[in-house]
């Protein structure tokens, strides 16, 4: 046998040593898992699965609020989530935060999906915000768990539909009918011989749009007595539809 | 032949004729055993199925960009699920715009992630078509964000889906400029590259993810590929998919409908 070179025997040591160092230094800092599945360390992915979960899904809100859930079934919003809108509710229904989940109510939240944007949709309902009541809550007319069309306005929508579609929208909208028109009782089952009125007077439209008016802040204000000399105010402004420009 | 083989069994101790009578007699006995005790010790150990087998399922998800109504609210509910810093910068899926012009370029535009909604101009005029493009992590089976991870703190897991090991990661972003599709971010407080899980929470759960809960129009669907029932296989193959920048072979498990090919 042939003698080992005497410089070769340091070196060997030396890289035992190295070799030891290595494997100590691989048993402290390579995590106890990594490698069983991949290049990865396999615990990693119980720890991501652990996360809680903060969105509850519908299925845990109708063990309590089947009423509601039920009513939206059968309407346009079936396919909404309740948390699409009552936001993430998982804290509310296991009983961990007295915190009721959010009730949106002003028009901003609606108009998210139903405000009017060119790049929705052909045939998404939309609105143009500033042409559909103006300022009023959403739920004023529309219940959000069956949103079909508005509320009519009782026995004149029959035959005035059209009408009643025109002023749903508009800004005049809280109205009754029979605030500006005079409505004879037989006018219902005889409309060709008993009419109903239009305002004869200036004073009707005054009673919101006059100066001195009781009415809202977001109401126009004009001054009767200048303003649009003999005419009557609805031969010139279209009061179903106030906005529209004749 | 026959005899050789005869005495080859003999140094067990029994010939054949009692060696197969012996099995005749004793294999039924502990298949039935090997049947049923295992069923019954799961039984007393609660459901059989509560373990969840990653093996077992193969995630996907699609995205019907005609559905899309840019409502936002996918991207708001994944900031509340997975605690995503509500900086309009740091997004785990985010709604984009494409506005085409008769000529030219798309215009995309993706204000807050589309979580507040997008503006309308009074006139689009010189907008050929708009539509909206949810965009999330693409999970993609050859992900270059995994590739490069020098530390083997991201990894595609045995189910499909591209996660992060946030004990693990040094925070190199390395993987945030490998992602073709911009889905990583360097998390500004814990100073570690996250991204979209497919809410690996919830659906190893069997729940969807937050976003597909949330979804108004169900524009996004998520579901096992392997079965054919699913709402995803069944969203395949009633529609014509694609997936995003195909031409890097990422091969990506979110999938596109109606996608044009302005969708990059």
């Amino acid at each position: 046998m042939r003698k080992i070179p005497q410089q070769l025997i340091p070196l060997a040591v030396l890289f035992i040593v190295l070799l030891g160092v290595l494997v100590v230094a691989r048993q402290l800092f390579v995590p106890k898992t990594f490698g069983d599945l991949g290049h990865y360390r396999a615990t990693a992915v119980d720890e991501v699965a652990a996360q809680p979960a903060a969105y509850a899904g519908y299925r845990v809100c109708l063990d309590c609020h089947d009423d509601i859930y039920q009513r939206k079934q059968l309407s346009s919003h079936a396919g909404l989530a309740c948390e699409t809108c009552h936001g993430a509710a998982a804290a509310h229904a296991t009983g961990e935060s007295d915190q009721l989940p959010t009730v949106p109510r002003g028009r901003d939240h609606c108009q998210l999906c139903h405000g009017y944007n060119s790049a929705r949709p052909t045939g998404f309902p939309q609105i143009l915000s500033n042409m559909h009541n103006p300022g009023e809550a959403c739920v004023k007319c529309h219940d959000s768990h069956s949103p079909r069309m508005a509320k009519g306005n009782g026995e004149c929508s029959a035959c005035h539909q059209m009408i009643a579609n025109q002023k749903a929208v508009s800004s005049h909208m809280s109205l009754d009918c029979t605030d500006c028109h005079t409505v004879p009782i037989d006018h219902a089952t005889q409309p060709r011989v008993v009419q109903a009125l239009k305002p004869n007077s200036e004073e009707t439209c005054g009673k919101c749009h006059a100066r001195g008016s009781s009415a809202g802040a977001e109401v126009a204000r004009i001054d009767m007595a200048e303003h649009g000399g003999r005419y009557l105010c609805w031969e010139c402004h279209y009061p179903h539809l106030p906005e529209a420009k004749l | 032949m026959n005899e050789q083989h005869g005495q080859k069994c003999d140094f067990v101790g029994m010939d054949r004729r009692d060696f197969l009578g012996a099995v005749a007699r004793t294999v039924p006995t502990w298949l039935m055993v090997t049947a049923i005790v295992p069923e019954l010790l799961a039984a007393e150990a609660g459901s059989p199925d509560e373990k969840y087998r990653p093996e077992e399922h193969r995630y996907a998800m699609a995205i019907n960009i005609h559905k899309c109504i840019g409502c936002g609210r996918c991207a708001d509910a994944c900031k509340t699920e997975n605690n995503v810093p509500r900086e309009p910068v740091f997004f785990r899926t985010w709604i984009e715009r494409y506005r085409v012009p008769f000529e030219g370029e798309a215009v995309v535009d993706s204000p807050n992630g589309g979580i507040d909604g997008f503006p309308t101009e009074d006139h689009d005029s010189g907008t050929f078509k708009a539509f909206f493009v949810p965009k999330l992590c693409n999970h993609c089976s050859n992900a270059p964000c995994v590739q490069v991870c020098p530390v083997g703190a991201t990894f595609t897991s045995q189910d499909g889906v591209v996660l992060v090991d946030k004990d693990y990661c040094v925070g190199c972003r390395y993987c945030i400029q490998a992602c073709p599709y911009g889905a990583r971010y360097l998390h500004p407080t814990e100073k570690v590259a996250d991204k979209c899980t497919f809410c690996y929470h919830r659906i190893t759960k069997g729940q969807p993810p937050a976003c597909v809960e949330v979804c108004p129009t169900q524009a996004r669907v998520f579901g096992e590929m392997g079965e054919q029932a699913s709402p995803i296989s069944r969203f395949m193959r009633f529609n014509d998919v694609t997936v995003l920048k195909s031409w890097l072979n990422t091969d990506p498990r979110v999938y596109y409908a109606g996608a044009d090919e302005e969708v990059r």
